[in-house]
């Protein structure tokens, strides 16, 4: 028996602090984040939502309307239960900045921010969104946790980066926390410092092997450019690799959560299969997967191949009958009941592929709590579409 | 042979070498790209269909072992064309650009070891995309017989498809020029992102974009169009994927949406051909109606604001069986029956 993902114990549970929503694009991720933040907050926990890219619909129904990097209330949600609802969207151009600003001298931060190749990785740089996304989840968690008898949010749900592939903001902030720390950069800041020594000499050789050449790919003036940055960065050095390991440290902690989702085809399931095997390697929690916009029908008696099959005798014995009465009314009024049939067949077909995908899935996987979210007949873009999903998500 | 020498069949893209295809992650952009590629080697053709962020969705399509950075054959088309694969490799594609241009030898493994090899493939803003271009740039222009000269000699492929990275992406990684002009104003990295750029706003190159009728794939269907626009990259067709086949007419969608279709004649029309007519059954059957309509009804607004682009719309039917090797030769048939190649 497979066992089940159950949302409300997990929503429920004080020591959940931080929930991860993480899965292939497409797949329903942001969707899914903004049903556990309203679920849990209208269950009394004090919630915030880190977006990355939502839907424009849903941000305005989250009241994300202006791009400004800080948490803000969502409005109209059931408060009864003394919960809240915060939702910010992420920004990480400024979030970078706001970095670069809280551990520079101003003069310094003002030399970085102004240099073109800082500019190019805090705007362009494929993993700087998640490197930004990990680095909002630590600001959240430290503003969360500011206040300890009175903590401003003590749930923190987040949706991750559309990324090339799912797994970048695990290693994101590590590949450009350990360049930014790493030994050509170094090499790039202080040429010269490393022929001193005798024993340096080869190392030096092959420093000069590297900047000549980065030079011939590069160019020289962008080389200039990343020696600037990088003894501007200088007073941070340390600063870059520690945040890494801080968000490292964070995503594996017990009061971390992560929260598979994926689609019923092939492909979405398989790149699950492929995350939760990441996140057991990194020893990170998992929660459990959800398997979103599975098709249902709701006339679950009659199969596919039987409505197929009445739909056809139905046709035959009007023609039959018509040979004789010829009645309009009644063939227009068959033909509505044959469209019926056969439309169902069309949905009970996708509905039973989409089961057995998810059953195969189980019967291969029986560790994994799962849980199935139906398909939405219209996108899902207020508080009362998200309070549905959450409803499913806790198998309502 | 010219690349328009064989062909009998008019295309909507004839002339185009280098077709682009992206679109919302989840709406089959790498089955469209597999299905396109198929559908250009058509005739005896030979074409290439690259990858560029390292998923292994090609080999996964057509069922291979995974593509590494070598050009193997993956499939053939009718009549002897044939498709190759390519997963281009950023790391890979620079050694060979390093060892191409300035025979580099054993530098390369001391570049290697400070790390200005991840420096250049992952951190340095635009030039991994200069780098995963710039091999698909060579591949469009290289020559079947390398010694071959001048615009008559044939080329190695007669069409390259790019699966290239999704609608969120997809701009920024095409518009390599922008990305490394603040950065590199002058050096070999800068003249390489020029020809590149040249080639991609050329009229052999169009972006092909993907999408499911659904709020947010046409959404983004709509602002990349406007972005490609602006950054000046030709547009090509829009490909609408998973077209649900239309069962119920106008007026019983409409019937439907309103509860107006009546209970007990379907039920009396159901009992006559032997199911039982539970009343589960029949409000079963009238509430999908209901979810029907409401869903076909949110489609065509979409597939009205797709209409609305005005570019060459290509629909893919919704294969009930899921996609396998099979499913995307039938989706490049009803791509060629369409004219899209």
């Amino acid at each position: 028996m497979a066992s089940v993902l159950d949302v409300d114990a997990l929503l429920g549970d004080p020591q959940t602090r931080i929930i991860v929503c993480c899965g292939a694009g497409g797949v329903g991720k942001t969707t899914t984040a903004a049903a556990l933040g309203l679920r849990a907050a209208e269950s009394g926990r004090r919630v915030v939502v880190l977006t990355i890219d939502p839907a424009r619909r849903l941000a305005q129904s989250l009241g994300l309307t202006t791009l400004d990097n800080t948490p803000r209330p969502v409005k109209d949600i059931d408060d009864t239960r003394g919960g809240s609802l915060d939702a910010m969207m992420l920004d990480m151009k400024r979030t970078f900045d706001e970095v670069v600003e809280a551990h520079a001298t101003a003069e310094k931060a003002e030399q970085i921010l102004a240099n073109p190749f800082y500019q190019a990785v805090s705007s362009s740089f494929a993993g700087t969104q998640e490197y930004m996304a990990m680095e909002k989840l630590g600001q959240l968690r430290l503003e969360a946790d500011r206040d300890p008898d009175n903590p401003r949010w003590d749930l923190i749900v987040v949706d991750t980066p559309p990324s090339r592939s799912a797994l970048d903001f695990l290693d994101a902030p590590k590949r450009l926390g350990s360049f930014l720390d790493g030994r050509l950069i170094r090499i790039l800041a202080a040429p010269a410092k490393a022929g001193g020594r005798a024993y340096l000499k080869v190392f030096s050789a092959g420093v000069n092997v590297v900047t000549k050449t980065l030079t011939k790919i590069l160019g020289g003036q962008m080389l200039n450019d990343v020696q600037t940055f990088v003894a501007a960065l200088d007073t941070m050095f340390g600063g870059f690799r520690k945040r890494a390991d801080h968000t490292y440290a964070l995503l594996s902690a017990p009061t971390t959560t992560f929260i598979v989702v994926a689609a019923p085809e092939r492909d979405a399931l398989r790149e699950a299969l492929f995350f939760i095997d990441r996140l057991d390697e990194e020893k990170m929690p998992l929660a459990g997967l959800v398997v979103n916009r599975m098709y249902r029908v709701s006339a679950t008696s009659l199969s596919a191949a039987r409505a197929l099959g009445a739909a056809e005798e139905l046709g035959d014995e009007e023609s039959l009958r018509s040979s004789g009465v010829g009645s309009s009314g009644i063939s227009e009024r068959t033909a509505i009941t044959q469209g019926l049939l056969r439309m169902h067949a069309v949905q009970a077909e996708i509905a039973a592929r989409h089961e057995s995908l998810a059953k195969r899935f189980i019967a291969g996987h029986p560790g994994i709590p799962m849980v199935e979210v139906p398909a939405a007949s219209g996108d899902i873009h207020d508080l009362v579409g998200l309070r549905a999903v959450g409803d499913a998500l806790a198998g309502h | 042979m010219a690349p328009d020498a064989g062909s009998v069949r008019d295309t909507d893209w004839d002339g185009v070498r280098l077709h682009i295809v992206t679109g919302k992650g989840g709406t089959g952009k790498t089955t469209v790209a597999a299905a396109l590629a198929l559908a250009l080697a058509g005739e005896g053709r030979r074409v290439l269909l690259a990858e560029v962020e390292g998923r292994q969705g090609i080999s996964q399509t057509f069922d291979v072992t995974p593509l590494a950075s070598a050009e193997v054959r993956i499939a053939h088309a009718v009549h002897g064309g044939e498709v190759f694969g390519l997963s281009v490799d950023a790391k890979a594609a620079l050694l060979e650009y390093l060892q191409m241009y300035y025979k580099l030898g054993r530098a390369g493994g001391v570049l290697e070891r400070f790390g200005a090899i991840d420096f250049a493939t992952t951190i340095a803003p635009g030039v991994r995309d200069v780098l995963l271009t710039g091999k698909v740039y060579e591949a469009v222009r290289r020559r079947r017989d390398h010694r071959a000269k001048g615009p008559g000699a044939a080329p190695a492929y007669d069409a390259v498809v790019l699966d290239a990275p999704p609608t969120g992406r997809v701009v920024r990684f095409l518009n390599v020029n922008h990305e490394v002009a603040d950065l590199a104003r002058v050096g070999p990295i800068r003249s390489q992102a020029n020809s590149i750029t040249a080639m991609l706003k050329s009229p052999q190159t169009v972006v092909h974009l993907v999408t499911l009728l659904e709020e947010m794939p046409v959404q983004e269907t709509v602002d990349t169009i406007a972005e490609l626009r602006a950054v000046g990259m030709p547009i090509g067709g829009v490909v609408v994927n998973q077209v649900r086949e239309e069962i119920l007419t106008l007026d019983v969608l409409e019937a439907a949406a309103r509860s107006a279709i009546s209970r007990k004649d379907v039920a009396a029309d159901l009992t006559r051909v032997h199911v039982r007519a539970t009343d589960a059954l029949v409000d079963g059957l009238l509430a999908e109606a209901r979810d029907h309509a409401e869903r076909v009804t949110l489609e065509r607004d979409e597939a009205k604001a797709i209409a609305d682009l005005g570019r060459p719309t290509y629909r893919l039917p919704s294969l009930s069986e899921g996609v396998d090797a099979n499913g995307v030769r039938e989706m490049a048939e009803t791509l060629m029956a369409q004219g899209m190649a």
